[in-house]
């Protein structure tokens, strides 16, 4: 549009745009090219191009008879992946939800004590949370010593390393994520709205899904996105929770470019991660787009 | 009104629900600041209240080394990202939309889409080129990976903060003669700075919350805190583990009731 001004406003963005580009997109780029080549004897690659990298993600080939058949222990991490992804997110909505609701309808003055109570986890080291976890059903943990007194266990129960340890890991970090969000739309909603259902004879029920819940609803998409899309890409928590045993997607990676010493199967894996996480945020700025249109219209 | 039986602000059971929640987020972090003061050296395993471990921790060279490495990395990185939003902030909002604004929005945020690890490997692979190629092995390397990924974080409370900014107040200050400069230093700066102040804490705490980056381009001696203590949960499973993360959480308390006195006292 306006030249001069343009080129200024350039300039000014430039700095931090080279920045993103340099240590961020290059980097994805050099990753993208790496899945198409072929692996070196020791981990690194070599200059031959190959799809070999992006065939792995899903099949494999029999060593002895060269059929082809579905990769069962990469198909096995991926689906692991979204299915604990999609638990974190149900569970944080299960308990988030009616935290942020009952946060929003205390007084004022008594909101910021309980929204502080959230932020410090929120704020908290994400490891040092983990670990904390971890102490509660670790072997000899809190869980285990206490069952173990009571005498309902002779032999502690073990839950680390475990699916479930994994979910309950995901689930405990990620809980505040959905909590301010879904805090935020509820804040907002003029109870008014609600009162004037009553008034009109709407049931409890009635009131909840036909005027609150629409009204919350971007909230609770917005947590639901905050929480799902880092507990795809997880990897500090599976690997403390679930060890070699209940690995993730990041997991998985981690290994292909470490012990595994397949980088071009790393580098497809990263890409196949890296797009299901955008096709979730495309779906999202799908999904509040639409609803602005509508709010418009 | 006056009839109205019940409040409707209450929601049957929600009240239970969110005290459990808060109990489910403390309670194992108060476990793990209790076993902290543990006099035993086997986590877990009570044997008296001591402050042993914390001050094995003081002494401990290599646990204080990366507490420094990880004030140095996430200062620079939180200084240099926020400085860089400010300005990319300034230019990308308050005005109509120029030719390229939408690209610049997408790589502003770009760092935000990418999984972690996926940003580590990549950058590794790069970094571990360069470090071939070039011998420079210093902090330089994870400075800027936390600069780009801290960008995204400082650049969004700058911008909120510049989108409900008054404009009348800076055409006011040109009415009466104030130069460009001096309308920014004197005008657009100060209200500004709740937000550069907000941007600057969050890449501040993301940058000190890394462990996966860090952790993957670091060359030896570069531990940072939660490099080191993923280290240590590896290694050896002592108290001092638990007294390293209770100080990191305090840490973090007090980040939070800092950043709340802030803003208080600028609103």
């Amino acid at each position: 549009m306006n030249g001069p001004d343009t080129w200024r406003r350039w300039a000014l963005s430039l700095p931090a745009v080279a920045v993103i580009m340099l240590f961020s997109i290059l980097p994805l780029g050099v990753v993208l090219v790496y899945s198409f080549l072929t692996p070196g004897d020791f981990g690194n690659v070599k200059w031959i191009f190959s799809t070999d990298g992006w065939f792995s993600v899903l099949f494999e080939r029999n060593i002895f008879d060269d059929t082809i058949g579905l990769s069962g222990a990469n198909l096995s991490i991926l689906f692991r992946s979204i299915i604990l992804s999609v638990l974190t997110t149900l569970i944080t909505l299960i308990f988030g939800v009616p935290t942020a609701w009952f946060i929003a309808t205390r007084p004022p003055t008594q909101r910021n004590f309980w929204l502080f109570l959230i932020t410090i986890p929120f704020w908290t080291n994400l490891l040092v949370r983990t670990i904390a976890v971890q102490e509660m059903i670790r072997s000899e943990g809190v869980f285990n010593r206490i069952l173990l007194a009571l005498g309902l266990i002779k032999e502690p129960i073990q839950m680390m390393y475990t699916d479930f340890a994994v979910l309950l890991g995901m689930t405990y970090v990620f809980l505040p994520l959905m909590v301010l969000p879904v805090y935020a739309a509820i804040e907002k909603f003029d109870f008014r709205l609600a009162e004037a259902s009553y008034d009109l004879y709407a049931s409890r029920l009635f009131c909840l899904r036909r005027v609150i819940l629409p009204l919350i609803k971007p909230g609770v998409i917005a947590g639901s996105i905050l929480v799902f899309v880092p507990s795809l890409g997880a990897y500090v928590t599976p690997r403390v929770m679930g060890g070699g045993k209940s690995m993730m997607l990041g997991n998985l990676i981690d290994l292909q470019f470490g012990q595994g010493r397949n980088w071009p199967l790393g580098a497809a894996l990263s890409i196949t991660l890296t797009v299901l996480v955008l096709l979730a945020l495309i779906w999202y700025t799908r999904l509040t787009a639409g609803r602005k249109e509508r709010d418009h219209g | 009104m006056a009839n109205r039986s019940f409040d409707v602000r209450k929601l049957p059971g929600a009240a239970a629900i969110a005290i459990t929640c808060f109990v489910i987020l403390y309670i194992p972090m108060a476990i793990l600041v209790f076993y902290s003061f543990n006099a035993g050296k086997v986590i877990g395993n009570w044997e008296g209240a001591s402050l042993k471990w914390y001050g094995a921790a003081i002494h401990n060279q290599a646990f204080l080394d990366a507490a420094l490495n990880s004030l140095i990395l996430a200062t620079t990185a939180s200084v240099i990202s926020t400085l860089l939003a400010t300005m990319a902030a300034l230019a990308t909002t308050r005005n109509e939309r120029f030719r390229g604004e939408g690209v610049i929005h997408i790589i502003l945020n770009q760092p935000l889409m990418v999984p972690e690890i996926v940003l580590a490997i990549a950058l590794v692979i790069i970094v571990g080129q360069i470090k071939q190629v070039t011998g420079y092995t210093g902090l330089g390397f994870l400075i800027a990976a936390h600069t780009a990924f801290c960008i995204p974080f400082a650049y969004l409370p700058i911008r909120a903060r510049l989108e409900g900014m008054d404009l009348s107040l800076e055409t006011a200050a040109a009415d009466l003669y104030a130069s460009r400069f001096y309308t920014f230093r004197r005008v657009t700066l100060p209200l500004l700075s709740p937000g550069i102040l907000s941007g600057f804490m969050l890449a501040f705490v993301i940058s000190l919350d890394d462990l996966v980056i860090s952790d993957f381009l670091k060359s030896p001696g570069q531990d940072t805190l939660p490099t080191y203590l993923m280290g240590e949960l590896k290694r050896n499973l002592t108290s001092e583990i638990y007294a390293i993360s209770s100080l990191l959480l305090l840490l973090s308390v007090l980040i939070v009731a800092g950043s709340w006195v802030a803003t208080r006292k600028k609103d």
